[in-house]
């Protein structure tokens, strides 16, 4: 390749834009040919002067303030940039704090709620008499209730299940009164406590499988009655229980 | 959450266009050869793409893009005007590459950073068109790539642009030189 091809490629080069393989080339040719070396020189010697020689003038301070403030992008008020955030966090906080609050007092209503129940359950089992009505008979039990409780439930019949009727009695569960049924299993003795649901409006009517102190208990709620179920039983025993009473409502 | 690579969506106009603003200036007065009306031309390149940043290509080149605004509005300047209507014709030659300048011997080769009045005074005699490609090539430090989105021209164009005016700034060089 002549000179003049490669004095072409000199600009090219000094300005960053030949790809690798062709830089090494003009290096290389460069090496051996001094006409072209002292040309390089030169154009490299120009450009370096030219870079320097570029910054020749510097805007007037105001000038620049007044464009800087011309374009400087809105800036939100102090209102919306602290005071917003602020209230919207302070609003959120406010609402967990309280669903946490209620979600605590309710929990600890239920919790409580349990307690007396397996104390109402012990009382009656350590109890020289544990029923008021001594009867398996349903048909005997329920209609013992009749005017000492404000209200009425139906029984099941237990006749094809492991479950037997002791008796009942009438309890009382925040100053209201309730009708508690004594069932036996086997060897172990369930409570079925029936009250209404308006009389236990501070306590949620979730739970279905709760466990306190270790007894079973279960609980839901029919025709404005809630019922629970507390024992030692198995669990299988509690749940077939459950069924039996949920049955017939 | 991590930051992309590229210029960031959200970033503003503000926040893009002032860093530029010593540059473009120095830019502006370069072209206009006057401080008044270098600050005219500079306000009204910001006014100009600050109400087209909107329509600014998220991506692309910006400083290219402020360069391009800055220099058609100078072109429709009156002195851009006036300094068309005195650059010659063959700027860009007719097809022809130019003819590698004359060898010179070491000796004669006086473009050093120390003669910067000198090419200062050189790069304001030259051509608004060879001033131009020349701040930006080596000044700016533009690619050819963005030099040709600055000044919509092939990249063709700007090599053999950049390959006159470098000639032209040694020539007259050479001849203050002579003086």
């Amino acid at each position: 390749m002549a000179c003049k091809d490669w004095t072409g490629k000199l600009d090219a080069y000094f300005d960053g834009e030949l790809t690798a393989d062709d830089a090494r080339a003009v290096q290389a040719h460069l090496r051996g040919c001094s006409s072209c070396a002292a040309e390089s020189l030169s154009k490299l010697q120009q450009k370096l002067a030219v870079r320097a020689a570029g910054q020749r003038y510097a805007p007037d301070p105001a000038f620049r303030a007044r464009i800087a403030k011309s374009i400087a992008a809105p800036k939100p008020s102090a209102w919306k940039r602290y005071w917003l955030p602020a209230l919207a966090t302070a609003a959120v906080l406010l609402m967990v704090g309280a669903l946490l609050l209620t979600i605590n007092r309710e929990r600890r209503g239920e919790q409580q709620l349990i307690s007396e129940l397996a104390d109402l359950h012990v009382a009656t089992l350590a109890s020289a008499n544990p029923v008021d009505v001594v009867s398996t008979d349903r048909h005997t039990v329920k209609p013992w209730f009749a005017g000492r409780i404000p209200f009425t439930f139906n029984l099941p019949e237990l006749q094809d299940s492991p479950f037997t009727l002791v008796g009942g009695r009438v309890s009382y569960l925040h100053q209201s009164p309730g009708a508690e049924l004594v069932y036996r299993v086997r060897q172990h003795q369930i409570s079925v406590f029936v009250f209404q649901e308006k009389d236990l409006r501070n306590v949620s009517a979730t739970g279905s499988a709760l466990n306190s102190l270790s007894f079973q208990v279960r609980s839901w709620t029919h025709n404005g009655l809630r019922y629970f179920a507390i024992g030692d039983a198995s669990d299988q025993d509690m749940d077939k229980l459950t069924e039996l009473l949920k049955a017939v409502g | 959450m991590c930051v992309p690579e590229e210029r960031p969506q959200s970033e503003s106009f503000e926040e893009l266009a002032l860093p530029l603003f010593d540059r473009l200036y120095n830019f502006a007065q370069w072209l206009t050869q006057d401080r008044t009306e270098a600050e005219d031309l500079v306000q009204e390149t910001y006014a100009k793409a600050l109400k087209g940043f909107s329509s600014f290509q998220q991506g692309s080149n910006f400083r290219a893009w402020m360069y391009r605004i800055l220099r058609n509005t100078f072109l429709t300047s009156r002195t851009g005007l006036q300094s068309a209507a005195t650059v010659p014709l063959d700027i860009d030659g007719q097809g022809e590459s130019p003819v590698p300048a004359v060898m010179e011997t070491p000796e004669n080769i006086l473009l050093r950073r120390s003669d910067q009045q000198l090419v200062q005074e050189a790069l304001g005699r030259l051509p608004v068109p060879y001033r131009e490609v020349l701040l930006l090539c080596e000044f700016e430090e533009m690619s050819y790539q963005e030099i040709s989105a600055t000044l919509s021209i092939p990249i063709g164009t700007v090599m053999s642009r950049l390959s006159r005016a470098r000639r032209a700034l040694r020539d007259i060089v050479q001849e203050i030189q002579g003086n």
